[in-house]
């Protein structure tokens, strides 16, 4: 990178989890003091755990029915927050601006009406000739809106009906690493020039059949007790999937200095890349994503929050990757920020990027979220972050965030 | 155009220096490139699946012999593939395992079909519940392992990245209709960023079944003529009545001209220009004043540094439903305006149906072909043309004209539309 590369600053911000709305919710409960109680919901779809969206008030940001008619939760949610970014942003509602912003979502699928797969399946059960009966079922059975509200690339449609966000619109699927490359692209497109303003997230809900049964195709998912992503660190692992729409509003500097908006952080560089998983190929993969960013590190503590899935062997893999940073003079101070919310799949890089800038706008880091002694206090005002994703099936990346206004080190190209 | 590798915007000129195409036209550009120019139809009746019921019984299907029950995602990869091999191949980039750049896949959401819904039910432990309770205690208990791996959504590019060997973490995008460009946009994109001298762009879909049948049913999409399936996508004809599903893949390599050059690589034409702009209208109707799709083609011109009566043909969305052949007439009307009765505007989806994922990198490689060739393929099934739309559609029969640049439309449902101009190399 370039000292004259264009610098990217987060000026908006829409979060909803399980652990509340807005960012007031997440600092306050994440910097109490005491270990965070996360919400999880241990019953509903036993032997797995998920952490529920909390309640949000659709109407706020979707205010026609009509509209809201259109989607299931997960596109109610991803709007919403979308929205939530854009009003913090303050180009909510100002149709010049919403006509200059590029949007890229990371999104798994939208919702099966699971009462009529459930229906369907019995009626085509045990029958010699399935095809005809099925053919009738779904005829009858399936309505045009719930084929809208499955749509991948419908929650981006969603957002530029409701909002009126209407530059390019591109729409990443892909689990973890979609999220990651949402937000890469966009930082590659306003570092060079091929846009100011982007509208970048994705959303999650995890208390899906549909979507714990994926997941399940391979034995992914954590069985028993919640427990903090390190407490399974001794055991064959597995995730606590969670739910979560995280918008961000990534701006070129002169852009958002140009009509007086606010950074909360500056994202220096996003890096990914991925490999087959065999044994010790990921962290082969960590080791050159860190030689990509280690010159923008300066030695000392640095706060990093991880996306750690939960899944044995990469569980072990990612932490000894972050521990090792000691052996480059580095003194990583871990949160694992599964342990609170879950992987929130295409949400979690998103997420983790806004927790970030939360800490770094307000200067401080979250107090530890496990008490296992991974995670160690950190006291002070951080000025990088470092965010680690290593995704549960492919891809490995790493993600830089630092104050706007420390001066950014050397001129060594990428 | 002068000689140099940047474009009128200091960019980094990208060129297409590989193409492959899979449709229900055939397997490679020889066999496409025949039956298109010979005005032939891909459509057939649906053999896949049982279609008693179904209000649409035909779709431009790919169908391999023995290989095994459909499986969506594996036979989107398997169309993927041969066009990969195909156009790294003409390329004459990298090597067997290793393509020296990102992958930028446009494939449709992964979904769980009915067909693996009911393998996985009918299994032995789920006796006594049912629906998705009987489903999980089966998947408890079998080996599930295959379909982990191809019902994620970024299965499709995950396993065609092991495949080629690309770079860094492949991209699997949805823009509905317009993917197959977006993904030629994303290639460019990077290209002009000087992040890589090549990219690997693929669009592929191969997903029809029941209930992709029934979905467009409901949303009233399709064409219902069942009883002559090969004249059933007639698009800007009066009596259309929808699209035609239908599968295939297409893969263009693309390059820095430097890059292109340097190796000594054939190049096939060169990405003047893109233009995009998302629709706030409705799900699946265009702005009814065409403003969002007209700004998407005026933005591709821009792009480009191009004029309208420097387009000499163009490569139409022609999805055949009433309500796109009427938008799309209307935007290029206004963006053409007097071109417009000198500019050919031909589909391709007359012959080969709606690839939707897969339908905007299918046609961008059609443009290429047609500037190779100097040869427009026809929209076939041009009986009676809609009154309403008076533009030269090439109707029926192909047309021999030097064409030395090619706009191709894409627009999609939830209001993605994405415009790509294609150019001859520079002379």
């Amino acid at each position: 990178m370039n000292l004259e590369k264009t610098e990217v600053w987060v000026t908006g911000i829409g979060l909803v989890s399980s652990l509340g709305e807005g960012l007031d919710s997440h600092w306050t409960q994440l910097t109490s003091g005491d270990v965070p109680v996360p919400s999880v919901d241990s019953t509903s779809h036993t032997p797995y755990l998920v952490h529920p969206i909390v309640d949000f008030e659709i109407g706020t940001q979707i205010p026609k029915r009509s509209d809201q008619r259109q989607m299931g939760p997960w596109q109610h949610l991803g709007t919403y927050a979308a929205g939530l970014a854009l009003d913090d942003a303050g180009i909510a509602h100002n149709p010049e601006l919403l006509a200059a912003t590029n949007m890229i979502v990371a999104a798994g699928g939208g919702e099966r009406d699971l009462d009529v797969d459930t229906a369907i399946m019995e009626k085509i059960n045990g029958l010699e000739n399935p095809g005809p009966v099925l053919n009738e079922a779904l005829n009858t059975e399936l309505r045009p809106t719930l084929f809208l509200a499955q749509l991948s690339n419908l929650m981006a449609g969603n957002i530029s009906i409701v909002h009126g966000v209407t530059d390019s619109s591109r729409t990443f699927m892909g689990e973890e690493s979609a999220g990651v490359s949402a937000i890469e692209t966009a930082v590659g497109q306003i570092q060079h020039g091929q846009g100011e303003i982007f509208l970048v997230g994705g959303a999650y809900i995890a208390e899906r059949a549909d979507m714990i049964m994926l997941m399940e195709f391979g034995r992914t998912l954590w069985q028993g007790e919640h427990g903090s992503v390190w407490s399974r660190r001794d055991t064959a692992g597995g995730m606590i999937m969670g739910s979560a729409g995280a918008f961000l509003i990534l701006e070129s500097r002169s852009h958002a200095e140009a009509r007086g908006a606010k950074p909360y952080a500056r994202i220096n560089r996003v890096v990914s890349d991925r490999c087959n998983r065999q044994p010790g190929a990921a962290r082969k993969v960590g080791d050159g994503l860190f030689k990509q960013i280690r010159d923008q590190i300066p030695p000392g503590p640095l706060p990093v929050l991880t996306g750690c899935c939960g899944i044995q062997p990469h569980l072990v893999d990612e932490l000894d990757f972050l521990n090792n940073l000691t052996e480059r003079g580095i003194d990583p101070v871990i949160r694992g920020v599964t342990t609170v919310l879950g992987n929130t799949m295409e949400a979690q890089f998103p997420v983790n990027v806004i927790l970030a800038s939360l800490a770094i706008s307000r200067g401080a880091f979250f107090d530890p979220f496990d008490a296992s002694g991974v995670e160690q206090a950190f006291s002070g005002d951080p000025e990088r972050i470092l965010i680690s994703t290593w995704a549960h099936w492919r891809g490995e990346s790493l993600a830089l965030i630092e104050k706007p206004d420390v001066p950014l080190r050397g001129g060594k190209s990428k | 155009m002068s000689h140099s590798a940047k474009d009128h915007r200091g960019r980094p000129l990208v060129v297409v220096t590989g193409i492959g195409i899979v449709t229900s036209l055939g397997e490679g550009k020889e066999d496409n490139w025949r039956n298109l120019t010979a005005g032939v139809s891909g459509v057939r009746k649906i053999s896949r699946f049982p279609t008693e019921g179904l209000r649409t019984q035909i779709a431009g299907t790919i169908d391999w012999q023995g290989e095994g029950r459909y499986c969506a995602p594996m036979h989107s990869i398997q169309l993927a593939s041969k066009s990969a091999i195909e156009a790294i191949e003409q390329s004459g980039i990298g090597s067997r395992r290793f393509f020296p750049g990102p992958l930028f896949v446009a494939n449709s959401p992964a979904e769980t079909k009915w067909v693996q819904r009911m393998v996985i039910y009918n299994g032995q432990h789920g006796a006594g519940s049912n629906g998705y309770d009987r489903l999980l205690k089966n998947v408890a208990m079998d080996d599930f392992s295959r379909y982990y791996s191809l019902f994620q959504f970024g299965s499709i590019a995950e396993h065609l990245a092991d495949k080629f060997g690309t770079q860094g973490q492949p991209i699997s995008l949805t823009t509905a209709c317009a993917s197959g460009a977006t993904s030629v946009q994303l290639g460019v994109e990077a290209i002009r960023r000087g992040d890589t001298d090549a990219a690997l762009c693929i669009g592929t879909d191969g997903e029809i079944c029941e209930e992709m049948v029934v979905r467009f049913n409901l949303l009233s999409a399709l064409s219902t003529q069942n009883d002559d399936p090969q004249g059933a996508s007639k698009p800007f004809s009066k009596t259309r009545d929808g699209f035609v599903m239908a599968e295939g893949s297409a893969t263009l390599v693309l390059e820095s001209y430097d890059g292109a050059k340097a190796r000594g690589a054939k190049i096939l034409g060169v990405v003047r220009g893109t233009g995009e702009r998302a629709d706030t209208f409705h799900r699946t109707r265009s702005t009814p004043d065409g403003s969002a799709i007209i700004d998407t083609i005026n933005r591709s011109l821009v792009d480009a540094g191009m004029s309208p009566p420097e387009i000499d043909c163009i490569n139409a969305h022609g999805t055949s439903t009433p309500e796109n052949d009427k938008m799309e007439f209307l935007a290029l009307s206004a963006v053409l305006g007097e071109s417009l009765g000198s500019t050919p505007i031909s589909s391709n989806k007359s012959m080969i149906g709606h690839t939707l994922s897969a339908a905007g990198t299918i046609e961008a490689a059609i443009s290429l072909l047609t500037i190779e060739a100097g040869v427009i393929p026809p929209t076939i099934n041009c009986i009676e043309q809609d009154p309403n739309i008076l533009m030269d559609v090439v109707p029926n029969e192909k047309r021999v004209q030097a064409v030395n640049s090619v706009m191709s439309n894409s627009f999609g449902f939830g209001g993605q539309n994405v415009c790509l101009i294609f150019s001859a190399e520079p002379a």
